[in-house]
């Protein structure tokens, strides 16, 4: 599996550091409840096909990521910084 | 038909031509008592033993692939119950209980083979965590020995007790633990089921639930509908999938764990050997094949393969413990797919929907549980009340704070 990093370009999966998901958004932390915190910790949709996922591109430029792979056939879709990606929104 | 010497001796004198099929093929019937979905070894399991322990056999098990195809026909054949928190430690030593006794009782031949499980140590700390979880054993009854380094080295000379790193300093021991061929327990619980008169169903895809005012109906197949009382999903590695169909979220995020086999070579290794820290485990098959695994991947995946960097690193550590195998081949690999909770335990439940239960998450500790999991979910699909065993794998455990975390690593799939 490569992945194109954006600042060092492709390079392969053993140097990234997988965190999960990347989907769920944080609750507001002064209307949640403990349900909204219980969903966001706990439950996953866990599609079978694309998703996004946060990795750290820990032995490399150790900048944080959002990836699009598919989860079947292992192929990535689109690799964007985090901070890119927080801009625009990250939508499922 | 019973196998034994004398079924053997029978179809020796006419040419072994008058064996019968262990299952039968039927196709569905329109409606069952009990729908189980998933034709894995949990969900035959539970077949064999809704039929044996309540006599309900008017049963479905619908498995989508062809029987076997899935992760008991793909994991590294471990059984042990070594595990230190309440709610877990009962459970798998009566797992293991029926594993002494399965053969004879389901007539199969499944190679149970209790060789030994060695748990190796490195330093002071684990020494005395294994201790702990050693005698959190004993007080529910179950065996388990703590070794020095000179107790191992006359047991198993051949490790690397002098690794730099990871210097072997003794190990935590369950002598009842070992090995049993998966692919035999999927046949065994198969045929036992199928002789009782329950229906495997084979390439029969559940595509939808058809449910009533909060009550289950039946469920959509690609071999039309399907209608029963009761639905049962075991079919852990897609129980999210299934579960979606329903309408619900579950706790569990979907990961690949490789698992490796030799070439055959002489008999090498006599026991099961673990590397918790590498988390590395290897065992020898009686074919001769060394067979053995490591830690997840990390990421998501349904292919039931992996990559290279974790191939990579599970040869490392298992080379660091056991220098031999840096000269042998690698045959073959590949990789299942696990059910990760949040926990790291899993979940065996009814759901919100009255007559559809859950039982999956079994991350990638499924196999040994094969059995003990099977009765269990019997006794609830058939009382509608969890059996003592296994009420604390609720479903909903983590609103109210009950995790059964072993691994101790909180919320993240990836890392139990």
């Amino acid at each position: 599996m490569k992945i194109n990093c954006p600042l060092c370009g492709p390079r392969p999966n053993g140097e990234f550091t997988i965190k999960g998901d990347a989907v769920n958004v944080r609750p507001d932390l002064k209307a949640a409840t403990a349900k909204d915190w219980h969903d966001y910790v706990y439950l996953r949709d866990n599609p079978k096909g694309n998703l996004k996922e946060f990795w750290h591109h820990s032995h490399g430029c150790r900048s944080w990521l959002v990836i699009e792979r598919n989860n079947v056939s292992h192929e990535v879709l689109s690799v964007q910084l985090a901070s890119d990606a927080s801009a625009k929104g990250v939508k499922k | 038909m019973k196998y034994s010497v004398f079924s053997l001796l029978k179809n020796t004198l006419s040419g072994h031509k008058n064996w019968q099929a262990a299952w039968r093929d039927p196709q569905p019937k329109k409606q069952y008592d009990i729908i189980i979905i998933g034709g894995g070894g949990h969900g035959l399991a539970t077949a064999y033993y809704l039929a044996k322990n309540h006599g309900i056999t008017n049963i479905a098990v619908l498995e989508k692939g062809y029987l076997g195809s899935g992760n008991i026909g793909r994991n590294t054949t471990i059984i042990r119950s070594n595990y230190y928190l309440k709610g877990n430690e009962p459970f798998y030593e009566w797992s293991l209980k029926l594993w002494e006794g399965l053969e004879q009782d389901f007539n199969f031949n499944a190679m149970v083979s209790q060789r030994g499980l060695i748990n190796l140590y490195h330093s002071d700390g684990q020494r005395d965590f294994y201790a702990r979880k050693g005698n959190a054993m004993r007080i529910h009854g179950v065996d388990a020995e703590l070794v020095d380094q000179q107790a191992l080295r006359e047991k198993v000379p051949y490790l690397n007790f002098d690794n730099a790193r990871f210097p072997i300093k003794g190990a935590l021991i369950q002598p009842r633990g070992g090995t049993v061929r998966h692919d035999a327990v999927a046949w065994g619980f198969a045929r036992g089921a199928d002789m009782a008169g329950v229906d495997i169903i084979q390439n029969c895809e559940v595509t939808g639930f058809k449910i009533d005012n909060g009550k289950i109906i039946g469920v959509e197949t690609n071999k039309g509908f399907i209608g029963a009382k009761k639905v049962g999903m075991a079919a852990a590695g897609h129980s999210s999938q299934v579960a979606a169909m329903a309408g619900m979220r579950l706790p569990i995020e979907t990961h690949v764990l490789q698992a490796f086999v030799t070439e055959g070579i002489k008999p090498y290794l006599d026991n099961v050997i673990s590397f918790g820290v590498g988390h590395f485990y290897i065992s020898q098959s009686d074919k001769g094949g060394l067979v053995f695994g490591g830690d997840l991947d990390g990421y998501s995946s349904f292919a039931q393969r992996g990559n290279l960097p974790m191939v990579e690193h599970v040869a490392e550590a298992g080379v660091s413990m056991i220098s031999g195998l840096s000269r042998i081949k690698l045959l073959r690999s590949w990789g299942g797919v696990m059910d990760m909770t949040m926990d790291g335990s899993p979940i065996i439940d009814k759901t919100h929907i009255e007559g559809l239960y859950l039982n999956g998450g079994w991350c990638y500790g499924g196999f040994k549980a094969t059995p003990a999991s099977g009765w269990c979910y019997a006794h609830l699909l058939a009382t509608g009340t969890p059996h003592e065993l296994t009420k604390y794998f609720k479903l909903n455990r983590f609103e109210a704070g009950d995790m059964i975390d072993e691994e101790v690593t909180g919320p993240t799939p990836n890392l139990h």
